[in-house]
C-alpha cells in the first residue's frame, strides 16, 4: 500500500443482503437499519448487515472471516451476481444497483472477472476454449479470440497444455485456466472468492506466489475472499473482518495486529508470526545522539527481513525513509520480544 | 396392502409401543367398518348414483375429433414424413412419386446395417460393444427377424429425437418456471407415468386411427416424461459456481442456457436419452395393438395363435435389440471428448459419420446387382421356432401335472380368497382407512387427496374392478418384495453375489414389459397365475437394487460403532443395519409396487379380470370415455400408493434426521 491515496473504484455504502420472505420490505421499513435481534424476530437471516468499504484502484482488498460470516455473499452483492436487500454499490463512480441488464452484461464482459472456488471451468470445452469463453460470448473474431486466450495462458504457465479438458489437469492447473479465464477479458476489477481453499497447501502457496506475480505485472484492482487469515496477510494490502455479516474492521495487516478493534480479532491475529506482519516502523524508537548503527533499514521493511542480520550485529539500525533520511532506531532487543512473543505496543512515532 | 406394510413399520419406528400402535390401527379398522355398515349405500356404491365421467370423456372425445380433424390431419401428414422415410430405408424401400408412377430406392443393405451398428458401437465403447452389438444385428438378421425389427427401430429412430427435444425444451422451461414446474409440469409428469401405457393408446386411435403414426404419438407421449425430468434435475445440479460463472461472463440469458448451462448438464441429459430409448422401444411393442407392426405385431400375432416358437423367437429378437439400445446408449452418455478435434479440417471432424454413409452407399448399391445383399439369403438364416416348441410341448407333457397341481393349488387356496376379500371390501371404509393413513403420514392436504382419489375409483362404479387390480398388485408387489429384499440383503453382504446379481438384474430391467407374458404364458396358459408371475418377474429388480444399496450405504462409523459396542452379526444387521436402510429399502418397494402396477395392467392380454381388462376392453371397441376412466383409476392406485409411502419414507428420514 503506497501512502497516495489511490481514485476509489469499488465501494458499497451501508450494504445489506437480508435472505428470508419479505426482507426487502422489512429493511425499507427500518430505513436500512435492523439489529441482529430484530432480523431474528422478523425470521430473516442477515447474510450481510450495513457493509460500506471502498476499494481503491490497484489494491488488494481482502475480505477474511469464518465459514458463513457472510463473504461470498458480499461478494456476490458487489458484482450484482445477487441483489442486495438495501444499500449502495458504486462501481468506477456510477451506480451498480440502476444499471439495467444489458449495461450489466456490457460491465462484466469488459470490467470485471471472477475467479471462483470450485474453478467452474465447461467440462465440455478445452483449455483454450474455456479461457476464450468470454470473448467469444462478446461475439470477438475467432483468430482474435485464440490470440488472446492464448496470451493468458502464456501468462499463468500453462503453455503446451491448451487443447486439454479441464479433468485432464490437476486442481492447481484448472485454477490456472480460472485465472487466465477471468483475465482474458482484461478486467478492471478482479474478484476472487476462495480460489485457492480447495488446493493442497503446498499448490495453494505456490499459487499465491503466482498471485503476488501477476499482480505485480498486471496492477489490478483486486477483491479477495479467504478464511485463511495467513494467506490474507500474505497478499492484502488492507483486510476487512468478517463475523455474522459485519464487518468489524478494515485495515492493513499490521494494523489489524497492532490495534485489533475487539478481542475477536485480536483472537484472529494472535496466532499470527508477527515478524511476518510488522515493519521495522512499527518497532522504531527515537535514534539516541550519536549513538551507533550496524546496518540500515527500509521503515517499511517487514521484522523478517532483517532479524538475523541485526540479532547478528547486536546493535541497532538505522530507520530510514524513501528517501533515505533518517526515522529512528530499531534494537536488536526489540526485535528478539517480538521474535520471543514478548512485544508490548509502542506509540507510533 | 399399504395397510400391512404401515402396521409393521409403525410399531418399529413410532414412538408410541407397538400395541398401542396395532391397538389404534385395530380400532380405525373396526369404526370405518362400522361406518360402512351403517350409511346405507357406503358398502357396494349405488348403481344410480355412478358419475358419468366415462360418458362425458367420450362425448368431449368425439368433440375433439370432428372439430379439429385439421389439426389432428396436419399433424399426421407432418409426423408421416420421416417416419415414412425411416421406414423407407430401412424396412421397406423408398418411393418416390413421379408425375408416372414411382420409383423405389431401395432399402439398406442389412450388411452394411450390421457393419454401422459394430461401428457404432465401436465408437462408443470400444472392441467389446462393437462385437456385442454387431453381432447382435447379425443374429437378427439370421433369426428371420430382420424386417420386423427394422421397422421397429425405424420408429424408435423417429420417435426418439421428437421426444429428446419435446423433453429438451419442457424440461428447460420447468428450470426457467420453477412455479409452472411444480404446479403444472410435474403433476403432469407424474400421471402421465402412472397411466397404463394401454390407456395412452386409445385417444390416439380415435384421433389418428389404426397407424404407425398413433403409434408413433402414443409412444411419444409415453417416452417423454423422463426426458424432461432429466433435463429439469441436470439443469438444477449444474454447479452455482458454473452458473455464476456464466453471469460473470456477460453470457446474455440465451447464451447462458444453451452454451453454459446445457452442455455442463450433458451427462444427466444423455441419461435421459437413454431411459426415452428404452421406454420408446417398450411402447413401440405395445403400440402394436394400434398399428406400429413390426416384432410387437410379430408376438401378438403369435401369441393369439398360439405359435409358442414364433412368439419366442420375436420375442428374443426385442430383448436382443433392448440390450443393444442400452447399452449404446449408456456408453454414449458417458463418453466424454476424447481429445480435441477443432483443428482439424472438416472431413477428419466428421469422418464416423462420411464412414457410416460410406458402407451404407456401397453396401446397399451393391444390393442391386447382389440380392444377398438386400434380402437375409434363405440359405443362411434359421429358426429355433421348432426347437422352443419343442421344449415347451416336452415340458407339458411331462410335467404338466405338476404345473397344473401348482396352479391350481395357488388359485383356489390363496388367490381366489384373497381375490374375494378385496372385492366384498366396502369402499367408504377403505376411502376412510386410506384417509386416515395419509393423515397420520403427511397431514390433511395428503388424507384429502387420497381420499378424493379412492373416491373417484367407487363412483366411477369401477369399484369391484379397482379392488380386483389392487389383489392382484398387492399381491405380486408382497412377491417381488418377498423374493428381491432378501436377494438384495444377499448381494449387499457379499460382493460375489453383487456381481452376479447386477448385470442379471440389469438385463432383466432391459427387457422391454411385453416380454415377460411370452415364456410364462408357454407354462401356465393364461390366468392370474402367469400374471403373477410374469408381473414378479417384472418388478422385483427394484426391490434388489435398492436393499442393496441402501444397506451398503450404512455409513461405515455406524456400523464401527455397532461393532464396537458389543453387536453381534445378527445384531448389527437387525438394529443398526436395517433401520437405517429402512428408507431406501422403502423407496425401492415403492419403485416395485409401481412397476407391478403397470405390468399388471399389460396382463389384461392374457385374461385377468380388473381395472386393465376394462381398458383393454375399452381398447378394442376405441371406447375413449370408458378407456380413460379406467385408465385414471390404475393411475389413481398408483399415485396413493406413491404419496403415501413417500410421507412415510420422510417422516421416517426426518426422524432419522437424514431429511
Ligand atoms: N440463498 C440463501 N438463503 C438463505 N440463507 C443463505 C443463502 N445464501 C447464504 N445464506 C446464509 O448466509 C450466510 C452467509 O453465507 P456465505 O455463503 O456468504 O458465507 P461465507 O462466508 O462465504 O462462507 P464459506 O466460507 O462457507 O463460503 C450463511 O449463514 C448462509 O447460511
Ligand atoms: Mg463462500
Amino acid at each position: 500500500m503506497t501512502d497516495v491515496k489511490r481514485p476509489v473504484k469499488l465501494s458499497c455504502r451501508n450494504l445489506w443482503k437480508v435472505f428470508g420472505a419479505g426482507s426487502e420490505e422489512f429493511m425499507r421499513r427500518n430505513n436500512g437499519a435492523a439489529s441482529a435481534q430484530a432480523l431474528g424476530e422478523a425470521r430473516l437471516i442477515g447474510a450481510v448487515r450495513q457493509a460500506s468499504i471502498d476499494v481503491h484502484e490497484g489494491e488488494i482488498f481482502i475480505v477474511m472471516g469464518l465459514s458463513g460470516s457472510g463473504k461470498s455473499t458480499l461478494l456476490r452483492c458487489l458484482s450484482r451476481l445477487i441483489e442486495p436487500t438495501y444499500g449502495e454499490v458504486n462501481f468506477d463512480g456510477r451506480d451498480l444497483l440502476k444499471a439495467s441488464d444489458a449495461e450489466l452484461i456490457e460491465i462484466r464482459r469488459h470490467k470485471m472477472g471472477m475467479v471462483f472456488q470450485h474453478f467452474a471451468l465447461l467440462p465440455h470445452l478445452t483449455v483454450l476454449e474455456n479461457v476464450g469463453f468470454p470473448l467469444s460470448v462478446q461475439g470477438v473474431p475467432k483468430p482474435e479470440q485464440k490470440k488472446r486466450a492464448q496470451a493468458v495462458i502464456d501468462l499463468v504457465g500453462l503453455k503446451g497444455r491448451e487443447h486439454h479438458y479441464p479433468r485432464e489437469l490437476s486442481g492447481g492447473q484448472q485454477q490456472r485456466v480460472g485465472i487466465a479465464r477471468s483475465l482474458a477479458v482484461e478486467p478492471e476489477i478482479w474478484f476472487l472468492d476462495e480460489p485457492f481453499s480447495a488446493l493442497d497447501p503446498l499448490i495453494r502457496r505456490e499459487m499465491q506466489s503466482e498471485l503476488m506475480r501477476l499482480q505485480g505485472v498486471l496492477k489490478k484492482t483486486i477483491v479477495f475472499i479467504t478464511h485463511d487469515f495467513d494467506e490474507a496477510i500474505k497478499l492484502a494490502d488492507r483486510i476487512a473482518i468478517m463475523k455474522d455479516g459485519e464487518i468489524i474492521q478494515i485495515g492493513a495487516p499490521e494494523e489489524l495486529v497492532l490495534n485489533p478493534a475487539t478481542d475477536y480479532v485480536a483472537e484472529f491475529t494472535r496466532d499470527v508470526n508477527r515478524a511476518k506482519v510488522m515493519s521495522a516502523q512499527s518497532l522504531m524508537r527515537a535514534s539516541a545522539a550519536g549513538g551507533q548503527h550496524a546496518g540500515k533499514v527500509d521503515a517499511k521493511a517487514k521484522v523478517e527481513t532483517f532479524a538475523a542480520d541485526i540479532v547478528g550485529a547486536n546493535l541497532p539500525f538505522a530507520v530510514t525513509d524513501g528517501k533515505g533520511r533518517l526515522l529512528g532506531e530499531v534494537t536488536p532487543q526489540a526485535v528478539i520480544d517480538l521474535l520471543a512473543g514478548r512485544h508490548v505496543k509502542q506509540a507510533q512515532p | 396392502m399399504t395397510d400391512a406394510v404401515l402396521t409393521h413399520s409403525d410399531s418399529r419406528i413410532s414412538a408410541l409401543p407397538g400395541w398401542r400402535v396395532a391397538a389404534l390401527i385395530a380400532g380405525v379398522v373396526a369404526i370405518a367398518f362400522i361406518i360402512s355398515w351403517i350409511v346405507p349405500g357406503a358398502w357396494d356404491y349405488p348403481t344410480q348414483a355412478i358419475i358419468p365421467f366415462a360418458e362425458w370423456i367420450s362425448a368431449i372425445m368425439l368433440w375433439i375429433k370432428a372439430t379439429f380433424t385439421w389439426a389432428t390431419r396436419g399433424l399426421a401428414d407432418l409426423v408421416n414424413i420421416p417416419l415414412q422415410l425411416a421406414i423407407g430405408f430401412l424396412a421397406k424401400g423408398y418411393r418416390i412419386y413421379l408425375t408416372e408412377g414411382f420409383i423405389t430406392l431401395p432399402r439398406f443393405s442389412w450388411v452394411g446395417v450390421c457393419a454401422v451398428a459394430a461401428f457404432v458401437g465401436y465408437r462408443f465403447g470400444g472392441l467389446k460393444l462393437a462385437l456385442l452389438s454387431g453381432l447382435s444385428f447379425l443374429a437378427i438378421a439370421l433369426f428371420r427377424q430382420w424386417d420386423s425389427a427394422m421397422l421397429t427401430l425405424a420408429l424408435i429412430l423417429v420417435c426418439v429425437p421428437i421426444c429428446v427435444v419435446t423433453g429438451l425444451l419442457l424440461g428447460i422451461w420447468g428450470y426457467l418456471n420453477p412455479k409452472v414446474n411444480r404446479v403444472l409440469i410435474m403433476p403432469a409428469l407424474d400421471l402421465l407415468q402412472t397411466i397404463p401405457t394401454f390407456a395412452y393408446l386409445i385417444p390416439m386411435l380415435l384421433l389418428f386411427g389404426n397407424s404407425p403414426v398413433s403409434a408413433l404419438l402414443a409412444t411419444g407421449l409415453f417416452a417423454t416424461p423422463p426426458m424432461v425430468r432429466a433435463t429439469v434435475l441436470g439443469l438444477s445440479k449444474v454447479p452455482q459456481d458454473i452458473k455464476d460463472f456464466a453471469d460473470m461472463a456477460g453470457c446474455t440469458r440465451r447464451q447462458k442456457l444453451w452454451r453454459v448451462l446445457v452442455p455442463s448438464a450433458k451427462p444427466s441429459l444423455m441419461l435421459g436419452v437413454n431411459q426415452v430409448i428404452m421406454l420408446a422401444l417398450n411402447m413401440v411393442i405395445i403400440s402394436s395393438m394400434i398399428g406400429a407392426g413390426g416384432l410387437g405385431y410379430d408376438v401378438l400375432l403369435a401369441l393369439r395363435a398360439l405359435k409358442v416358437g414364433q412368439a419366442m423367437e420375436a420375442g428374443l429378437a426385442i430383448v436382443v435389440l433392448a440390450i443393444v439400445l442400452d447399452r449404446v446408449s449408456q456408453a454414449a452418455a458417458l463418453k466424454r471428448p476424447e481429445q480435441d478435434t477443432t483443428q482439424k479440417p472438416w472431413v477428419q471432424r466428421h469422418a464416423s459419420l462420411i464412414a457410416i454413409l460410406a458402407v451404407l452407399a456401397v453396401t446397399t448399391l451393391a444390393s442391386l446387382v447382389l440380392p444377398a445383399f438386400g434380402k437375409v439369403p434363405n440359405e443362411i438364416t434359421f429358426t429355433t421356432a421348432p426347437a422352443w416348441k419343442a421344449a415347451v410341448d416336452w415340458v407339458t407333457v411331462n410335467y404338466f401335472d405338476v404345473i397344473e397341481a401348482v396352479r391350481i393349488t395357488f388359485l383356489l387356496y390363496v388367490l381366489n380368497p384373497l381375490r374375494a376379500f378385496f372385492e366384498g371390501l366396502p369402499w367408504l371404509g377403505v376411502v376412510l382407512l386410506l384417509a386416515f393413513a395419509g393423515w397420520r403420514l403427511g397431514g390433511i392436504w395428503l388424507a384429502l387427496i387420497v381420499a378424493l382419489l379412492t373416491a373417484f375409483c367407487a363412483t366411477t362404479g369401477l369399484w369391484v374392478q379397482t379392488m380386483a387390480t389392487l389383489y392382484l398388485c398387492g399381491v405380486a408387489a408382497l412377491i417381488a418384495a418377498a423374493i428381491g429384499i432378501p436377494i438384495g440383503v444377499w448381494a449387499s453382504r457379499s460382493d460375489r453375489v453383487e456381481k452376479v446379481v447386477t448385470p442379471f438384474i440389469d438385463t432383466l430391467q432391459t427387457i422391454p414389459s411385453f416380454c415377460f407374458i411370452i415364456p410364462v404364458v408357454m407354462l401356465f396358459r393364461v390366468g392370474d397365475v402367469t400374471a403373477l408371475i410374469a408381473t414378479v418377474a417384472f418388478a422385483v429388480v427394484p426391490a434388489i437394487r435398492y436393499t442393496n444399496h441402501g444397506i451398503r450405504q450404512v455409513p461405515h462409523e455406524l456400523i464401527e460403532a455397532g461393532t464396537a459396542a458389543g453387536c453381534t452379526k445378527r445384531q448389527l444387521f437387525w438394529r443398526v443395519q436395517l433401520p437405517v436402510a429402512m428408507p431406501e429399502i422403502m423407496l425401492g418397494l415403492n419403485q416395485t409396487i409401481l412397476l407391478s402396477l403397470s405390468m399388471i395392467v399389460i396382463c389384461a392380454m392374457i385374461g385377468t379380470r380388473d381395472l386393465g381388462q376394462e381398458v383393454f376392453k375399452a381398447l378394442s371397441k376405441a371406447d375413449s370415455g370408458k378407456g380413460l376412466v379406467a385408465g385414471l383409476a390404475i393411475a389413481f392406485i398408483g399415485i396413493i400408493a406413491d404419496r403415501l409411502i413417500t410421507a412415510w419414507v420422510e417422516r421416517l428420514k426426518a426422524k432419522r434426521g437424514l431429511a
